[in-house]
């Protein structure tokens, strides 16, 4: 069947100027075009180049969201329960064996259509809710009938492709799609019933004809022997078409019953019902005879009752009821082509028509195909999609590009999602059984998560880990370490530093922390320093950090050789910033005060050759040039005071440790 | 189904560009009036200005984000020659730096002679990288050596592609070495092609042109590689007349050319009007492309990689009074004179929610 060609949809913009400046379009977060007014290159190649224009109204974006259709409250339900029937579904394909896995499908769909059914529910209930205001109203109840129809088509699939019974006879099945989805008849036997006397009016016939037509012969005859005419039946036609009714052979797949036996008991039965008309039994009982006519399988009364009937497929069902039962699945397109000729005759096909027809056709591509150019939901054919691909129908179908449909129409699916941000954990699992293309969905998807909060970060790598998305994991922790910067936090800036491995800025941070020190005099985030372990060395300068709070701490708890020892280390090392040098050789002042000595000779040595150092490269055309202006006076003074201390703690520890080694040896 | 939202920015002239950042939750826009706003959105997904300030002394044509991992920085080109850095602190504002919020000016860079064009930022793994591009020919690609001070940032090279450049974008591979894609507006078709790649080679340290796109001899307004969503093949589509869109194959990233099969490059229709800026979708799936004839069209390919128009975006057509096209300076006067400066608050209000619904139940998506 050709597709028809559609024009393309236009949207409307309440813009002003559209024409003079144009409109741009820039994409967003999912399904979201932020469009404006304006386009200066335009104006600049025009040679107008910098020519102010003076608007009178100011400037407008637009915000233009669509298929927005997952994020209302029913839908959103919708979208989080067919995410677990639908992650269910690909554990369970994974291993089952080929017996259990249909009726396990069926289960499968079943609970689908159940979801369906209570998003059904919910959206009527929106919709009559006066709370609500009228544009939403209206919204939906467009929905309610879009997914009425997906109900419908997804059953009929259900039916064909999921459940196809052995045999291909296909007609109670088929009774049971129209009984479930076309309801008029119980609607009016209902309000007819709750009357209490039965008035025999021409909605009570139209009730007991549809349930004819339906094939609904029980619910016929409870209606009729409400009929008060039962009571004085002096010529036994109302016993006769009750009899009738209840002797109408029905086929299951579940009897013993062959078809061939069948066939016999229902030829038998049908020759009945045509000889009572050729008797005239029902002449003078209208509606009674028009009962008969459509049992016995006459073309021309559902031409008289096509208002009742209901649409072509309903039509269909009817027909091959009453002419036709042991109709095969396979045969089912010739009677649905031939029931459209007749009772849609030239009017063109609605995009419904066109999927069930497909569905008959068994044209899977074409399902989807229709469906997803015409129904504006992505929900539908994604999940349609993959459970055919599950029950084997998706690549059987004269397609080697089955199961690239199937991942196109899953990442279409959690794309629409994507402008909803609560959704992403279940985006995340739909990429994931996207075998070629899903990982490089997520990778994308997984770094734009949007981070608010520690806690959300945290869940967010907790997925990376798992999925060994190394790289996203690692971009997420510089986000975070640069915001808490940003913040100034340097603790939480840290904690996530090392997580990332990022050398050169855990080098910054440690001197941020150096800095703080050489200001206040302590350290913060003290548990934090003092219990980096091995991960100090991502960067030597995280390292000196670490190694310069062991100095403190062991100087606190007077271990004074260790820590004398290890400051020297420190200073030795160079792994200091050249302004920190000071402050590391005025730390060794308390130490030279001590009554022991504590520096040896030749450690004193070293340390006056870090001092001299120190005071070269004070004087260096370096430290005079960029250093140097920022320090204030006093600061300058302080510096060289401490200098000169320095000189003279030395000094004198030098002779005194010189005795001491003198004494000893 | 469509929900649009119409937000009332604050730019007293033409909107020239939207910049969305990262995580789309922030978005920044710039104008001829010289500014830069930027707007963020709350849960109830509504729109809020939280800093307007002046950025350049002529009309901004583009504004764009770097990576969060880089902080929160922004850079603006405009047609004063000059490209800026900004930088979003935290702390508290005093209030005459209110409406600028906490974005302060880390860098200008100064190094063109004309009017800058275009400037974007590299592909996070390539470091915190900025592209210049001029209209005298100029490509400019920067780099700040220093992620904890943007205050400097070094000139990485200079490229001279002897067109004046209108665009220019990055490919965003990561396979590959850096690539950048530039379009040129010189509208002489004998100038040659006006789409000219350039790769950063490691060894020689410097750009190379790898190839210049023959086929397209109009004026280039816009250009963009598409997000690679793991495809074997870069996608660039091309602002020109028409949208033209090119298919470049990984293992030979030289020009395909208009060879057979699928290396053809695909023209979309926009009836011959100039296209002048385009947009791709994250996935690199729809291309919104906005032309001459006031309309937004979205193309989108489908499995087969066949392209289609699915969706046209038009304003209503309602020409408001004409506007007034004055000199600069005389336009200074009269906006001092009719047009009062905002009050402190006014860049501050919130998107005006007019919420306008349509309902299109049969939308068509394509596959």
């Amino acid at each position: 069947m050709a597709m028809q060609r559609r024009e393309i949809p236009e949207f409307i913009i309440p813009v002003s100027g559209s024409q003079d400046n144009l409109l741009s379009a820039r994409w967003g977060q999912g399904l979201q075009l932020m469009v404006f007014s304006g386009n200066g290159k335009r104006r600049y190649m025009a040679g107008e180049a910098d020519v102010a224009v003076n608007l009178d109204k100011p400037s407008v974006v637009h915000d233009v969201r669509w298929q927005t259709d997952m994020h209302y409250p029913a839908t959103r339900k919708l979208a989080a329960q067919s995410h677990e029937i639908f992650t269910s579904l690909q554990k369970h394909t994974s291993d089952a064996t080929d017996g259990t896995k249909k009726p396990q499908l069926v289960k499968f769909s079943r609970r689908y259509r159940v979801a369906m059914m209570e998003c059904l529910e919910d959206l009527r209930k929106a919709a009559s809710d006066m709370a609500e205001d009228e544009g939403d109203q209206e919204t939906y109840k467009d929905m309610c009938q879009l997914y009425q129809q997906l109900e419908l088509i997804w059953n009929l699939c259900e039916i064909l492709y999921i459940e196809n019974l052995p045999g291909g006879v296909i007609l109670q099945q088929l009774l049971d799609w129209v009984k479930l989805h076309f309801t008029d008849a119980d609607t009016l036997a209902a309000r007819i019933i709750s009357e209490g006397e039965i008035n025999i009016s021409k909605d009570y016939w139209s009730a007991v004809y549809i349930y004819v037509l339906q094939g609904r012969l029980a619910e016929a005859r409870h209606l009729l022997s409400m009929n008060p005419e039962t009571q004085h039946d002096v010529h036994g036609a109302y016993a006769r078409i009750d009899e009738l009714m209840r002797r109408m052979p029905v086929f299951s797949v579940f009897s013993r019953q062959s078809l061939a036996e069948f066939d016999l008991k229902w030829r038998n039965w049908q020759e009945i019902c045509q000889q009572l008309l050729v008797d005239g039994v029902f002449v003078s009982y209208q509606p009674l005879e028009t009962i008969c006519r459509i049992l016995a399988g006459q073309q021309d009364v559902l031409d008289q009752l096509q208002d009742l009937a209901g649409d072509w497929y309903q039509i269909m069902v009817t027909k091959l009821l009453y002419t036709n039962p042991m109709v095969k699945a396979v045969d089912l397109q010739y009677h649905a082509k031939s029931c459209m000729d007749k009772f849609r005759g030239s009017s063109r096909l609605l995009p419904l028509d066109q999927i069930l027809l497909a569905a008959l056709e068994y044209d899977v591509t074409q399902i989807i195909k229709i469906s997803s150019s015409n129904l504006s939901n992505w929900w539908f054919v994604a999940h349609l999609a993959d459970l055919l691909h599950h029950a084997g129908q998706l690549e059987t179908h004269q397609l080697d590009f089955g199961a690239t449909m199937r991942e196109f129409l899953l990442l279409e699916y959690a794309s629409t999602l994507m402008a909803r941000e609560s959704m992403w954990q279940i985006i995340i699992e739909y990429l994931e059984h996207c075998p070629v293309f899903g990982r490089h969905h997520l990778e994308l998807f997984v770094e734009k998560i949007p981070l608010q909060s520690e806690k959300k970060a945290y869940k967010v790598l907790k997925i990376c880990d798992e999925k060994n998305m190394d790289d996203q994991a690692q971009s997420i922790c510089k986000v975070m370490g640069m915001r808490a910067l940003q913040e100034k936090r340097l603790g939480t800036a840290l904690t996530w530093c090392l997580r990332s491995q990022d050398a050169s800025f855990a080098t910054y941070l440690a001197e941020k922390f150096l800095t703080e020190y050489s200001l206040n005099g302590n350290f913060s985030n003290l548990d934090l320093i003092d219990n980096l372990g091995s991960s100090m060395l991502v960067s030597d300068r995280l390292t000196f950090l670490a190694k310069y709070r062991d100095f403190h701490r062991l100087y606190e708890e007077g271990e004074f050789a260790e820590a004398g020892e290890l400051l020297l280390s420190l200073i030795e090392a160079n792994l200091a910033p050249k302004q920190f040098m000071l402050i590391l050789l005025t730390d060794a002042l308390p130490l030279l005060e001590l009554d022991v000595v504590v520096f040896s000779s030749k450690q004193t040595s070293q340390l006056l050759m870090c001092k001299e150092n120190l005071l070269k490269w004070y004087q260096s055309e370096e430290y005079t040039r960029e250093i140097l202006p920022k320090k204030s006076k006093g600061h300058v003074e302080l510096e060289k005071e401490k200098m000169e201390l320095l000189q003279l703690g030395l000094s004198r520890n030098l002779s005194r440790a010189l005795l001491e080694e003198s004494v000893r040896t | 189904m469509y929900v649009a939202r119409n937000i009332s920015a604050d730019h007293k002239d033409l909107i020239h560009d939207v910049a969305f950042d990262f995580y789309g939750r922030r978005m920044a826009t710039c104008s001829s009036d010289h500014s830069v706003q930027v707007w963020d959105i709350n849960d109830k997904n509504e729109w809020h200005c939280t800093a307007s300030w002046k950025t350049h002394s002529g009309s901004v044509w583009r504004v764009t984000w770097a990576h969060p991992e880089f902080g929160q920085v922004l850079a603006s080109c405009s047609y004063d020659r000059m490209a800026a850095i900004w930088e979003e602190i935290a702390g508290s504002t005093t209030q005459s730096q209110r409406r600028q919020g906490h974005w302060i000016k880390r860098a200008t860079l100064v190094d063109s002679r004309t009017s800058v064009t275009d400037v974007k930022f590299s592909p996070r793994c390539l470091g915190l990288k900025l592209a210049t591009c001029s209209a005298d020919g100029n490509v400019r690609i920067y780099e700040a050596p220093d992620l904890t001070d943007l205050t400097t940032w070094e000139i990485q090279d200079q490229i001279q592609t002897k067109l004046s450049c209108s665009c220019l974008s990055w490919n965003p591979s990561r396979l590959h070495p850096a690539t950048i894609a530039v379009g040129s507006d010189n509208t002489n078709p004998a100038a040659g092609g006006k789409v000219q790649i350039y790769e950063h080679s490691e060894n020689e340290r410097k750009w190379n042109r790898t190839s210049m796109l023959m086929s397209i001899t109009e004026a280039v307004h816009d250009i963009a590689y598409a997000p690679n969503l793991g495809r074997s093949y870069d996608v660039l589509a091309i602002a020109t007349k028409d949208v033209v869109i090119m298919r470049f194959d990984k293992k030979d990233p030289a020009m395909i050319g208009p060879a057979p099969g699928r290396n053809t490059p695909v023209q979309l229709d926009h009836q011959g009007a100039q296209v002048w800026q385009i947009s791709w979708n994250i996935t690199g799936t729809i291309l919104a492309a906005s032309s001459d004839d006031g309309m937004v069209k979205l193309w989108k390919a489908n499995y087969l990689d066949k392209w289609k128009c699915i969706q046209v975006l038009k304003g209503d057509g309602s020409s408001v009074a004409p506007l007034l096209m004055q000199p600069k300076e005389a336009a200074r006067e009269t906006r001092g004179s009719s047009l009062p400066e905002p009050s402190v608050d006014a860049g501050f209000m919130s998107s005006s929610s007019v919420e306008s619904r349509v309902n299109l139940p049969f939308l068509h998506v394509w596959i």
